[in-house]
């Protein structure tokens, strides 16, 4: 059986789970086994519409001391919940809860494991999993060796495969530890998307020249729907805050759209945004090294192009 | 207090990334070393910031690898660390190098554990999670702020969309990313003072890999990008609906 591990936060199940339902599932399907989930603590979210993405079962530990997360604690949890099932393999979301506990949940199942992985594994000749290593620049093609296997998949690699079906909801008896952790407060960025769930992202750069000039990136970003981030040393500066500083050391992100304004594209940069599907330069010198990274490119100032790309956009938007 | 600082040798961040032996290995030519960004400028500065405060904190180093990764836990040890250890196992499993760690830490009795929160190279996360599991103690992933009061750590770390704050007790395991310190340049009295400082080298216990490698492989190099004038953003609007079909 493929047991997937389903994310909450605050009691709603995060969207990089249904990739990872998605992903388990046809994984499940490959190796002709059970696709079923495993749920800590309780949710708002329905749980029997979990089926839509694949899961036949839906495994919940009902216990609301649950619901704030501890490494320790979920690693335990699931790890005795997978021998009482009898899982072979085990899949989560490689987004931050689901890499704190799949690797003690390996250790745990004295199974081998593989974070990261980008594609479903290939089971002709054992089980061979494709991960994404040197921060996107290279692929590794990783067998694991054991009977029990563990997998943390990528955000945005696999996609959320939406269809028809109801999964079945039980309670599964399990000892819950005492956490030691006690959360004294949670601080979180009112109405936004965050930006490693963002489909589309808007990103500006040093050419931008100053916070002051953020408002037709803003603009942008809101005529898409998009989410907004920003360079490294944007954030150094101070011109944007630091939880939009995507690249090798802020945050990494695969999002369907990115569009860089006024970024050069330094290879520290690039390490964070280079697995997004498509990317858009828009910068005024001709030689900024992203446009050998980009899909689409416009040399031009970003003071006239991105106006004019919003409004474009609003036009085509009105039209459809 | 003692702390247990987790060093591991990558390539450095510029490097071309190539492969040799028929895209088994990874072709070290030409390839300059550097400590771990994440484990040097979080983790090892923020031991070094712990202990500029309590100067009776002991800190130790700890790096599984060849000895080729001397010369990074020399430098580590140039920008502060008391003594370091290495684990004489080239393995690249992350199992294996967590549990020779775990060895180590059970022998130590240490009160905080710091890793980076990833290395650049494998990009597996996977070190402090797996010492969570088999030291049996507290682990805060992606720790941003660290206090230690007494017995009592204070943490902050990244959830998606914020920051989450929790008291606990130590001992315990985080892995560091940016927030926690701010990067250092070793100086000469740090340097001078590294070239004595005791590095044990410990025999391997742990043989047996749960994963192997079997290639590595580049991504296809993009088609090439389709430049669109600045004057024309319909057409570029047109290309991301219908020819990229993202918006």
């Amino acid at each position: 059986m493929v047991l997937i591990y389903i994310d909450q936060d605050d009691q709603e199940i995060k969207k990089a789970s249904f990739e990872a339902i998605s992903y388990g599932a046809a994984l499940a399907k490959q190796l002709g086994l059970s696709a079923e989930a495993i749920l800590l603590g309780t949710v708002k979210n329905n749980v029997s519409e979990l089926g839509k993405y694949g899961a036949n079962k839906v495994h919940q530990v009902n216990n609301t001391a649950l619901n704030n997360f501890d490494a320790s604690v979920h690693s335990t949890v699931v790890a005795a919940a997978a021998k009482t099932l009898g899982a072979t393999v085990l899949v989560f979301a490689h987004n931050i809860n689901g890499r704190a506990i799949a690797p003690a949940v390996a250790v745990k199942l004295s199974a081998g494991i593989v974070t990261g992985a980008c594609a479903l594994p290939n089971t002709e000749a054992g089980f061979v999993v494709t991960k994404t290593v040197f921060s996107g620049k290279a692929f590794a093609s990783i067998q694991i060796d054991t009977s029990i296997k563990v997998i943390s998949i990528n955000q945005n690699s696999f996609g959320v495969i939406a269809g028809d079906g109801t999964a079945a909801v039980q309670n599964i008896d399990t000892a819950v530890p005492t956490s030691k952790i006690k959360i004294t407060a949670t601080d979180k960025i009112k109405g936004e998307v965050p930006l490693t769930e963002a489909n589309l992202v808007v990103s500006g750069g040093r050419g931008l020249k100053g916070p002051e000039h953020w408002g037709i990136l803003l603009d942008l970003a809101k005529s898409l729907g998009a989410s907004t981030a920003c360079s490294r040393p944007v954030s150094d500066a101070d011109w944007r805050p630091h939880h939009e500083h995507v690249g090798q050391t802020g945050i990494q992100i695969a999002p369907n759209l990115y569009i860089a304004i006024g970024i050069s594209g330094a290879i520290q940069h690039l390490a964070g945004v280079n697995r997004s599907k498509t990317i858009v330069v828009i910068n005024k010198d001709p030689e900024a090294p992203f446009f050998k990274a980009a899909d689409y490119g416009v040399v031009g100032d970003a003071f006239e192009v991105v106006p004019a790309l919003t409004a474009a956009i609003l036009k085509s938007k009105a039209g459809a | 207090m003692k702390i247990l600082v987790c060093i591991s040798k990558t390539p450095d961040t510029t490097s071309k990334i190539a492969f040799t032996e028929g895209n088994t290995k990874f072709d070290e030519n030409g390839v300059q070393w550097i400590i771990n960004p994440y484990d040097e400028w979080y983790s090892l500065v923020k031991a070094i910031v712990l202990k500029e405060k309590d100067p009776s904190i002991l800190i130790h180093l700890i790096t599984v690898g060849g000895a080729d990764t001397e010369p990074i836990i020399r430098k580590a040890l140039a920008l502060g660390g008391d003594e370091a250890i290495r684990v004489n196992n080239t393995s690249n499993d992350s199992m294996v190098v967590a549990q020779e760690i775990a060895a180590i830490a059970k022998e130590g009795a240490y009160d905080l554990i710091l890793t980076g929160k990833e290395t650049i190279d494998y990009n597996s996360a996977s070190i402090g999670s797996m010492l969570c599991a088999l030291l049996d103690t507290t682990f805060i992933p992606n720790a941003i702020a660290l206090e230690v009061n007494g017995t009592t750590a204070i943490v902050k770390r990244e959830i998606e969309g914020g920051e989450e704050s929790c008291e606990t007790s130590l001992p315990i395991i985080l892995s560091c990313q940016k927030g926690m310190a701010e990067q250092r340049i070793p100086n000469m009295r740090g340097i001078m003072a590294a070239r004595t400082k005791p590095l044990k080298v410990v025999e391997a216990i742990i043989h047996n890999a749960t994963t192997s490698i079997k290639k590595f492989d580049t991504p296809p190099a993009k088609s090439g990008v389709k430049l669109v004038e600045a004057g024309n953003m319909d057409e570029m609007v047109r290309l991301l609906k219908e020819e990229a079909k993202v918006i």
